[in-house]
C-alpha cells in the first residue's frame, strides 16, 4: 500500500491565518514534487481534503504542511446578499449545498450539479471550494509514473493514447477535462468567485475568468495563487422567467465521473429567449461556453427545431481525440435534453 | 488403488423437482449413507438457512488475514517493475539494506541472470524486503535503484500476433502449458508470441458445411476483466523452528500447503496453512503466488513473522485476470436448425502466461456431428491471467450465444425453438421455458421495432459447466460427551458459505438444528478439504460430511440401542433426540445418548467417494460428473440510442446444481455472477497504454465496476435435479450464474437496437458507433 510521507497539521482560526500559511497552491507544489525526496516545504490548504487525500496516497504530492481551513468561522454560510444574489461560503459541503432550499428554489442547475456528485459519502465531506480547486482526473497526470505536461513534464500522453475520457475541446497541449461539475453550472449562471489573502484583500473574479484553459497554462486550472484563499462564491440575482438546468451523464450512475456534463440558462421573456448560457462540462481543460449554441438561442422561441440547432451548434470548433468522438452525439442529446429540462421546470 | 469396498444397492429419487420424479438404482458403497429424499421431506437440508458466521461478518467480529497479528510481525513490500520488457541491468540495495527498520530483503531478478533479470510486463516483481513498520518498508522500497535495459513490447493481442512483433518469450521463459489439460495443454508449438493450437476434431466439418442450407459467421471479442476482489491478496508467514505456519487469503488452503511444501523442501506435517474469513478469490487466490512466496521467503531470512497485503493496484497488474479473446465462429445449419457444422478459431491472450482459450460452449453446448476447433494462445507483455469464474467458458459463450441467436434470425426461427431443436439437455429445456414464462417471452418484440429514443429489448443465452468433484476431498465429524458436535475439514469459505452447508448436512443427520454444529475449516490441521474453485467445493465435501455424520449417528446409536433395550437399525435421530421408529415418545435426549459415550468423542473421518454410476472423467484428484450443470438467463434492457447508455432493467436467472442445500445462499451466490457478467457486459476493462505499457486504470475508481444503481431487479429460479450420484447429490453454482449473462445482455441489446455489437465491454462508445451515430470533428 502507498504510505503518506509525513506532514505538519497546522490549524487556522482566521482566513488571514489561512492565506498566510499557504505558501504554495497545490499545482505549483506538484511540479516540484519528484516523489523520491522527502516532503516539500509548503504548506497547503486543506477543506475537506477529497482531492488532496487522493494526490497524497497516491504520492503525487508530499506538502510539508496542511492547513486545515475548519475551523474558520464563517466559511460555512449561506447568506442571501442585500442585491438579490447569494453568497455560498467555499467550506459549504455539497450534501448541504444541494439541499439547501434557497439554492434548491432559486439556483436549481446547483443544485443538480451538486447531488449528482460522486457519493453521499463524498458529498457529507467534499466542500464546494475543494470541487473547483480539485485536480483533473486524466489517468496519465494521477500516476507517478508519467511526468507529464501538467505536472512539469514534456509530453502530453493522452493526445496520442488512451483518451476515452479526455476533452474533446481546446484539447492541447494538454487534453485534461474539468473535474468539476459544480463548475459548470456555476459558470452558467455567472457566478464569481471570492479570493482573500493575508492581508484582508479580497479580490472577485468572475468564475468563468477563474478557470485557466491549457493552452494559456498546462500546469494549473485555475488563477489562484499561492497566499490566497477562495472564501465564498457569489451568485447573481436572476430576472423571473429564468429557467435552468445541469445534466450530468456517467458511465454508471453511481459514484462515477461524468463522460459528458451541460448546464444551461435561459432568460426568457415573451416567449422568447433574452439570455442563454450553454456550458459543457467534461468537454474541454476548463467549462466550455457552446457560444455557437447561445447564438442559436438568443431571441428565439425555444422550439423542438431550435434546440435541435442549438445541440448541434454546441459542437462547433470541436477536435475530438482518437478514442473520445463519441462524446459529440452525447453532448448533442444532453444539450437538448438539458434545455428540455430547464423548461419543463417552469 | 485399494481394493474395492463393498457395495450395496440403493434406490435413489431422480429427475427434475418440478416433472414429479422418478428413481434411479445405484450402487454405493457400503460405508455410505441411505439415499436422502427430495428436499421437501427434509428438515434443514434445502431451506434457507442463515449464514453461520453472518452475524461475525457483519459486526466485523470475524478474522480476514490482514487482521492476523503475531509478535513481532514484519511488513513485506515488493518492488515492482517500472518496464513492461527490460533485462534489468543492475540493482542497488546498498540504501534500502541499511535503512531503519528494515530487516530482510530479496532479489527476485538476479543481475546477470538471464531469466531472473529479464522482466515482461509492468509490475513483475524485482525484489522485495521487510521492515517493522509499513512506512519504513515503503521507503525503503524507494532506496532501491534499479537500472534497465529496456526491450521492445508489445501489449495487444492483435499486434502481438504479427510475425514482425517483438517476442514476450524465448524458448526458455516460455511456461509449459498444464499436464491436466486445463488451462492449456503442453508441448504445443510455438510460432512467434502464437502458441498453439489446441484442438478439437469430431466428424467431417468440410462434408458438415457442404450439407448446409446456411452458414453463419462471427467474429467476438472479449476483453481483459479483473478479479476485483473486495479483500486483496494477503499472507502472513511464520517460518519457525518447529516449522511453516502460514495464514492467507487462499482457494485452496490444502493446495497451498503442498506448494509450500514442495517449494521450501519441507515435510507436509510442518507446514501449516489458515484461513478464516475471506472477501472473495474468484479464482485469483486458487495458488500461493509470487506474493506468498516472497513473504515465506522474508520471514525465513528475518527469523520472523512478515506479512505482505498487495494494494488494489498490485491486485488490479498482478494477482490475475480473466484473459482477452477474439473468436471467429462459422456454424451451418439446415433450414430446420439441426446444425451441420461448427468451426471455431480463437486467439487469447494470459499477458505473459498461458491459458486464455474459449472453453467447450462451441462444441459441448449443441449437438452437431462436425466439429472442428483451434484455440490458440498468445503471449503479450501483460500481468499473467489465471482463471476467473467460469475461465474459457465465459468469453466461449460471448460469441457462441450470439451466433445461435443471429442463425435463428437467419433461419427465421425463435432463439427458443432453435435451441429446444439443437440442445439435447433435457434440463435447459425447463429453464427455458420457466424463464420465457417469467419474462413473457411472447410478448417480445422485432429487432428494434421499440419506438422512441430509449429502446427496450429482450434476450436470453444459456450456460454450460462440468460439474467438478474433487476426489481428495475429506472431512472429520465429532460428537463430544456433552452432546455438542464438531464439523472439521481444511475446506475454505470464500464467501460463498460452505460452512453452513456442512452444518446443514451434519444437523439433518443426526436431528439437531443447524446451529447446534460447530463449524471448523479453514486450516490444514483438519482433514484435507477440496479447493473451492471450478465450482466444486459444495459438490465435494457435502457428501463426505454427511457420511462422517451417518458413522458418528450408527455409533451413538449402539450406545443408544443398549440403554434402549431395542436394536440400533430401530432408532433414528430427529429434533434432538434418539427416539424408537414409529413410537416417538420412546427414546432420549441426543445428549444424554453422548453421554454414554465410552470415551470423551465418537469420530468419524470420511473421504469423497466416486459419484455413485461413475464420472464421465477422472483427472488426477479431479473429476467431472456424468451431467452437466446447466443454467439459462434472460435479460430486460433499455438502451438510450442518443446516449449509447445501456440498463439492465431484469435479469431472471434459471439455475441447477443438483439437489440445492440451502437456497438462500444459492442466490445469493447467482446475484453475485449475475452483477459480474452484467459489470462485464457494460463496464469493466483493463485498458493499457499502448505507449508504455502500463496499466491505466489500476484502481477502483478508472476500472469501473457495476453499482448499486446499475444493478437490475434479479430473479432466480432454481431446479431440484435429483440424480442420486452422491450422498448429497449437491453439485455447484458459482460459474454457472456467471457465463450466460453477458451474452443474455448482448442478445437483449441487439433486441432492443437492432444492431449486433459483437466485442466488449457494452460503452456509450461502442453503443453510438454501432449506431453510425459516429463522426469526426464538427
Amino acid at each position: 500500500m502507498n504510505v503518506m510521507q509525513p506532514f505538519a497539521w497546522v490549524g487556522a482560526a482566521t482566513i488571514s491565518q489561512a492565506a498566510a500559511a499557504a505558501s504554495g497552491t497545490v499545482a505549483e507544489a506538484m511540479v516540484k514534487h519528484t516523489g523520491a525526496a522527502g516532503p516539500e516545504a509548503v504548506g497547503i490548504l486543506k477543506a475537506g481534503g477529497i482531492d488532496l487525500l487522493d494526490l497524497m496516497k497516491e504520492n503525487l504530492l508530499a506538502p510539508a504542511r496542511l492547513v486545515n481551513l475548519k475551523a474558520i468561522p464563517g466559511l460555512e454560510d449561506i447568506v442571501s446578499e442585500a442585491d438579490g444574489g447569494l453568497r455560498i461560503g467555499s467550506m459549504v459541503t455539497l450534501a448541504r449545498l444541494g439541499e439547501h432550499p434557497e439554492v434548491r428554489s432559486r439556483y436549481p442547475a446547483l443544485a443538480d450539479a451538486a447531488r449528482g456528485a460522486a457519493s453521499p459519502q463524498i458529498r457529507n465531506v467534499a466542500t464546494l471550494g475543494g470541487n473547483l480547486l480539485q485536480r483533473p482526473r486524466c489517468w496519465y497526470f494521477r500516476a507517478q509514473e508519467y511526468r507529464c505536461l501538467r505536472k512539469g513534464g514534456e509530453h502530453c500522453f493522452a493526445i496520442s493514447g488512451e483518451n476515452q475520457y479526455h476533452a474533446i475541446f481546446a484539447n492541447r497541449p494538454c487534453a485534461i477535462v474539468h473535474a468539476s461539475t459544480a463548475a459548470t453550472a456555476l459558470v452558467a449562471l455567472g457566478a464569481a468567485a471570492e479570493l482573500a489573502d493575508a492581508h484582508g484583500a479580497v479580490q472577485r473574479l468572475p468564475l468563468e475568468e477563474f478557470f485557466v484553459s491549457s493552452q494559456r497554462d498546462p500546469q494549473r486550472e485555475n488563477v489562484l495563487q499561492a497566499g490566497q484563499i477562495m472564501t465564498a462564491i457569489r451568485l447573481p440575482p436572476l430576472p423571473a422567467g429564468t429557467r435552468m438546468a445541469h445534466l450530468k451523464q456517467g458511465e454508471r450512475d453511481s459514484f462515477d465521473w461524468p463522460l459528458a456534463d451541460v448546464a444551461v440558462v435561459l432568460e426568457l421573456a415573451d416567449g422568447l429567449c433574452r439570455r442563454a448560457a450553454v456550458i459543457l462540462g467534461a468537454a474541454a481543460p476548463v467549462p466550455h461556453r457552446a457560444k455557437a449554441a447561445e447564438q442559436v438561442l438568443l431571441g428565439k422561441a425555444i422550439t423542438e427545431q431550435i434546440a435541435l440547432q442549438a445541440g448541434q451548434a454546441a459542437l462547433e470548433g470541436a477536435t475530438p481525440l482518437g478514442k473520445n468522438s463519441y462524446k459529440l452525439p452525447l453532448f448533442e442529446a444532453m444539450v437538448r435534453r438539458a434545455r428540455a429540462r430547464a423548461l419543463a421546470r417552469g | 488403488m485399494t481394493t474395492p469396498s463393498p457395495q450395496r444397492t440403493e434406490t435413489f429419487p431422480c429427475g427434475l423437482g418440478a416433472d414429479g420424479l422418478g428413481e434411479v438404482t445405484r450402487q454405493i458403497p457400503a460405508d455410505e449413507p441411505p439415499p436422502l429424499p427430495p428436499n421437501s421431506q427434509l428438515e434443514v437440508i434445502g431451506k434457507p438457512i442463515a449464514r453461520h458466521n453472518g452475524r461475525a461478518k457483519v459486526t466485523g467480529a470475524i478474522r480476514f488475514t490482514v487482521d492476523v497479528t503475531l509478535p513481532g510481525l514484519l511488513h513485506g513490500r515488493i518492488l515492482r517493475s517500472a518496464m513492461p520488457h527490460a533485462i534489468i541491468r543492475s540493482i542497488d540495495t546498498s540504501l534500502a539494506a541499511r535503512h531503519p527498520g528494515v530487516r530482510a530483503l530479496v532479489l527476485v531478478a538476479r543481475p546477470g541472470d538471464a531469466l531472473s533479470a529479464t522482466v515482461r510486463y509492468v509490475g513483475a516483481p524485482v525484489a522485495a524486503l521487510a521492515a517493522e513498520s509499513a512506512a519504513a518498508a515503503e521507503e525503503a522500497l524507494r532506496l532501491i535503484r534499479v537500472q534497465y535495459d529496456p526491450l521492445p513490447f508489445v501489449v495487444e493481442l492483435d499486434r502481438a500476433r504479427a510475425p514482425s512483433a517483438p517476442l514476450v518469450h524465448d524458448s526458455v521463459s516460455v511456461p509449459r502449458g498444464h499436464a491436466s489439460g486445463f488451462p492449456a495443454p503442453p508441448d504445443l508449438p510455438l510460432h512467434g508470441n502464437v502458441r498453439g493450437p489446441a484442438t478439437l476434431q469430431r466428424g467431417d466439418s468440410a462434408q458438415g458445411f457442404a450439407q448446409a442450407d446456411v452458414v453463419l459467421e462471427g467474429e467476438y471479442r472479449t476483453q481483459v476483466q479483473t478479479h476485483c476482489c473486495l479483500e486483496p491478496h494477503a499472507i502472513v508467514a511464520d517460518w519457525g523452528s518447529e516449522g511453516l505456519t502460514v495464514y492467507i487469503s487462499t482457494q485452496f488452503t490444502s493446495g497451498v500447503r503442498h506448494e509450500l511444501a514442495e517449494a521450501f523442501g519441507l515435510p507436509l506435517s510442518r507446514v501449516r496453512v489458515v484461513v478464516d474469513g475471506m472477501g472473495g478469490g474468484f479464482g485469483s487466490k486458487s495458488m500461493l503466488g509470487n506474493y506468498g512466496r516472497l513473504a515465506v521467503v522474508l520471514s525465513r531470512q528475518a527469523q520472523a513473522p512478515v506479512r505482505i497485503a498487495l494494494d488494489r493496484q498490485e491486485e488490479q497488474i498482478d494477482s490475475g485476470n480473466r484473459p482477452a479473446t477474439w473468436q471467429r465462429l462459422r456454424i451451418g445449419a439446415r433450414n430446420d436448425g439441426s446444425l451441420t457444422a461448427i468451426a471455431l478459431r480463437s486467439y487469447g491472450t494470459a499477458g505473459v502466461a498461458l491459458g486464455a482459450g474459449v472453453g467447450n460452449v462451441a462444441d459441448a453446448l449443441y449437438r452437431c456431428p462436425n466439429v472442428d476447433t483451434a484455440q490458440y494462445d498468445v503471449f503479450i507483455n501483460a500481468g499473467p491471467g489465471c482463471a476467473m469464474r467460469g475461465p474459457g467458458n465465459v468469453p466461449g459463450a460471448w460469441g457462441m450465444e450470439q451466433a445461435i441467436d443471429e442463425l435463428a434470425e437467419r433461419l427465421v426461427l425463435d432463439p427458443l425453438l432453435l435451441r429446444d431443436r439443437i440442445d439435447a439437455s433435457p434440463v435447459r429445456r425447463e429453464e427455458r421455458r420457466i424463464g420465457a414464462e417469467r419474462v413473457d417471452w411472447r410478448r417480445r418484440h422485432a429487432p428494434g421495432a421499440d419506438a422512441g429514443v430509449v429502446k427496450r429489448g429482450l434476450g436470453m443465452a444459456q450456460s454450460l459447466w462440468g460439474a467438478n468433484v474433487q476426489i481428495n476431498a475429506a472431512c472429520e465429524v465429532r460428537a463430544l460427551r456433552d452432546g455438542s458436535v464438531e464439523v472439521l475439514s481444511s475446506v475454505q469459505d470464500i464467501g460463498t458459505g460452505v460452512g453452513t452447508v456442512l452444518a446443514q448436512v451434519v444437523a439433518e443427520v443426526l436431528g439437531l438444528r443447524p446451529e447446534a454444529i460447530t463449524v471448523r475449516i479453514g486450516d490444514t490441521e483438519f482433514p484435507a478439504g477440496p479447493p473451492s474453485y471450478g465450482s466444486r467445493t459444495t459438490a465435494s465435501i457435502t457428501p463426505p460430511a454427511r457420511t462422517a455424520a451417518w458413522q458418528v449417528l450408527q455409533s451413538l446409536l449402539r450406545e443408544a440401542a443398549l440403554a434402549l433395550e431395542v436394536a440400533p437399525d430401530a432408532l433414528m435421530a430427529r429434533e434432538g433426540r434418539i427416539i424408537v421408529r414409529g413410537e416417538p415418545s420412546r427414546g432420549m435426549a441426543f445428549r444424554d445418548a453422548t453421554a454414554l459415550l465410552r470415551t470423551d468423542c465418537v469420530s468419524a473421518v470420511a473421504s469423497r467417494s466416486d459419484d455413485y454410476g461413475g464420472f464421465r472423467r477422472r483427472m488426477g484428484d479431479a473429476a467431472i460428473a456424468q451431467q452437466d450443470l446447466g443454467g439459462v438467463q434472460f435479460a430486460a434492457v433499455a438502451v438510450d440510442t442518443e446516449t449509447g447508455i445501456v440498463r439492465v432493467e431484469r435479469v431472471v436467472a434459471v439455475q441447477d446444481c443438483g439437489r440445492p442445500l440451502n437456497p438462500r445462499q444459492i442466490e445469493s451466490q447467482v446475484h453475485g455472477g449475475v452483477l459480474m457478467g452484467l459489470s462485464f457486459a457494460l463496464f469493466e476493462e483493463r485498458i493499457i497504454d499502448q505507449q508504455t505499457g502500463r496499466m491505466v486504470n489500476p484502481n477502483l475508481e478508472q476500472y469501473r465496476l457495476a453499482g448499486c444503481r446499475e444493478t437490475p431487479q434479479i430473479e432466480v429460479v432454481l431446479l431440484e435435479n435429483y440424480q442420486g450420484r452422491s450422498a448429497t447429490d449437491a453439485y455447484g453454482i458459482a460459474e454457472p450464474s456467471n457465463i450466460a449473462t453477458a451474452p443474455a445482455i448482448a442478445n437483449a441489446v441487439y433486441n432492443a437496437i437492432g444492431v449486433r455489437v459483437r466485442s466488449l465491454p457494452l460503452t456509450p462508445g461502442a453503443i453510438l458507433g454501432a449506431l453510425g451515430k459516429l463522426r469526426a470533428g464538427a
